[in-house]
């Protein structure tokens, strides 16, 4: 690029192409530099405020009484659980199957309006989701734990979905052809050698949904969030959830429920980073084993 | 791909247990892959029904109205279709330069471990829960722009409609809805875009420079134009993303029945006067109300959608017509 050198000095229009050359790759560079930073202050943040309210009993007491201060969150880390674990448990099988369908047998029109279906599904606003199923399942019985599962299942079936089907993509063909070859039927094709080369890329989908559906507020508020101050485990009940106890306890203006707020987010970035960090580690892992086969 | 097992001559199988094995196994897969198609129509369906109750009473007019009235039982959607719009374009015309830019610093400048770690934030930041960037908008950042930016923006841009009126004391409003949302946006535009650079053929970028031209030249003239029909669709999904957020927009938005150019004044989107209601909706029709306004929002998104799958498709179309 500099080739003019050696041969005298630049020419001011070549300077002056160096010039905005040089500012721009400066612009995309504090571009980058304002991402990085700006994650790091939100973390800095929920770290700083969250880390003092943060003790063993804000993750084994539910909160003290009305009126009372103290007790911790537990409630809300136990209905968190129970309503994302039933959710991907709804979720899991219809989207392996479906990728299945999708990448062994589906038509190629069919295939295609499929997918539509799932970028589209996972397109529509989370708010909508929950008013949907508030209105197929709450208006007519309650709020319940199973009713919010529900709602985070319909957000977790397309990423499952999608990522399993990227990952049959890459089972190599070979492994296919070989199973043919060996007069071996679909199905057991499928169950034996396709599914077991492809389980830690579904598994890494997977771990991105539950990272995704934890963190979701807003199909929760009207399916499973009129709930009671104390630990239960019955999804048929409304069951409080960390996300929805966050937004709650923002709302307050009391600013040791602000503190508290804050060190639920902190557990809740916590586990979202490590789920997001356990499935770029998996995903590395299934791809070099992947890798070895081909 | 998936056209390549069945285009090899598929020998019947040995035994007849396999043989029906496979027709079960077949429809066992076919059944939850119509799952979501079923979904995607019940959806439509169920909020279609549920707003009927507002439609009635209310008809098309709902979507031009701006009274908003529990007490009176009167209903109307525009300062929040209003909100919605002004918030979301704000916030895609602060995230798509930089989220571009972010694009081509990791594609075309950074070095590789620097390239690594940074595309990994980058996705981190989008990991962040909505919630989290909202109790960070009203805690943090509020405060901040009502002590730091909005002094400023106030002194100098107060003539014009969007910096009109007294500087919110809490710093919740539109602004601070608009920036938490451009931080929601940006990673989002920023990966798809970074994907669609590095996929820019090497030869061309090298054919470029070996011509001579800087690498911006390079970027302006080769990379940026065979990734602009991508860049339109990936801004467009960034907006689907800001129209559709209700949780950290509730949060810093401020609430409030009435729209004003002012980025001062509290408002509300569609989506946060939907999920600030969630306790609050005491009769039927309120609640019709609420599910009308889901079933504009739904529109919304869906065109926006379809809008960005359209402009994929086509583009994919250019690439594998091309060569």
């Amino acid at each position: 690029m500099s080739a003019a050198a050696p041969w005298g000095r630049p020419s001011p229009r070549l300077r002056r192409r160096k010039a905005v050359n040089l500012l721009m790759e400066a612009l995309a560079t504090v571009a980058a530099l304002i991402a990085v930073a700006l994650l790091g202050t939100v973390v800095v943040s929920v770290l700083r405020r969250g880390l003092p309210a943060i003790s063993l009993d804000f993750f084994t007491k539910p909160p003290a009484g009305f009126g009372a201060t103290g007790g911790g969150l537990a409630n809300a880390f136990a209905g968190s659980l129970v309503i994302v674990a039933v959710a991907a448990l709804m979720a899991l099988p219809v989207g392996v199957l479906t990728a299945l369908y999708l990448s062994e047998f589906a038509p190629k029109r069919l295939e295609q309006t499929i997918r539509l279906a799932l970028d589209v599904l996972n397109g529509i606003p989370s708010i909508v989701i929950g008013i949907f199923v508030f209105g197929i399942l709450v208006l007519s019985h309650q709020q319940s734990g199973l009713a919010g599962s529900f709602a985070l299942a319909i957000i977790m079936l397309p990423l499952i979905a999608r990522s399993t089907q990227e990952v049959l993509r890459v089972v190599p063909e070979t492994l296919r052809e070989a199973s043919y070859a060996l007069g071996i039927s679909r199905w057991r094709t499928v169950v034996g050698i396709i599914l077991p080369a492809s389980i830690g890329g579904i598994l890494t989908g997977t771990m991105l949904a539950i990272a995704r559906a934890a963190g979701e507020t807003a199909p929760l508020l009207f399916t499973s969030s009129l709930t009671a101050p104390f630990i239960t485990w019955d999804p048929r009940q409304p069951l409080q959830s960390v996300p929805l106890t966050i937004f709650e306890l923002s709302e307050s203006p009391d600013p040791l429920d602000h503190a508290r707020a804050w060190a639920a987010a902190l557990a809740l970035i916590a586990f979202v980073l490590f789920a997001s960090l356990l499935s770029r580690a998996l995903l590395a892992r299934s791809r070099r084993k992947l890798g070895q086969v081909g | 791909m998936s056209a390549a097992p069945s285009a090899l001559p598929a020998r019947a199988p040995r035994r007849a247990g396999d043989r029906i094995a496979d027709v079960l196994f077949h429809g066992a897969t076919l059944v939850p892959a119509l799952a979501a198609l079923a979904l995607v129509l019940a959806i439509a369906w169920k909020v279609a029904d549920g707003s009927r109750l507002a439609f009635h009473k209310f008809g098309l007019g709902f979507v031009t109205s701006a009274a908003w009235d529990p007490v009176k039982g009167v209903f109307g959607a525009r300062d929040f279709i209003l909100g919605t719009a002004f918030t979301s374009v704000i916030a895609l015309v602060l995230a798509t330069p930089i989220a571009i830019a972010i694009g081509l610093f990791l594609s075309e400048l950074a070095p590789r471990g620097v390239r690594d770690v940074i595309g990994a934030l980058v996705e981190l930041l989008a990991a962040i829960p909505s919630v989290v960037v909202g109790l960070w908008g009203i805690l943090v950042l509020g405060p901040f722009l009502a002590r730091h930016l909005d002094p400023v923006l106030h002194g100098a841009l107060g003539w014009t409609p969007f910096f009109k009126g007294d500087i919110p004391s809490a710093g919740t409003g539109m602004l601070t809805a608009a920036v938490v949302l451009t931080i929601m946006v940006v990673p989002i535009v920023a990966s798809i875009s970074r994907e669609l650079f590095q996929s820019v053929p090497r030869e061309l970028e090298e054919g470029a420079l070996a011509l001579g031209l800087t690498r911006w030249e390079m970027v302006r003239g080769v990379v940026v134009p065979s990734a602009r029909p991508g860049i339109a669709a990936a801004v467009i999904l960034g907006l689907g993303r800001a129209v559709g957020e209700a949780i950290a927009v509730t949060q810093v938005i401020g609430g409030f029945s009435g729209f004003s150019l002012s980025l001062f004044k509290p408002g509300d989107t569609l989506a946060s006067r939907i999920a600030s209601q969630y306790q609050g909706a005491a009769t039927d029709l309120q609640v019709s109300a609420l599910v009308y306004l889901a079933a504009i929002l739904l529109a919304i998104s869906l065109v926006v959608n379809l809008l960005a799958q359209v402009i994929v498709r086509r583009f994919e179309f250019q690439r594998t017509g091309g060569t």
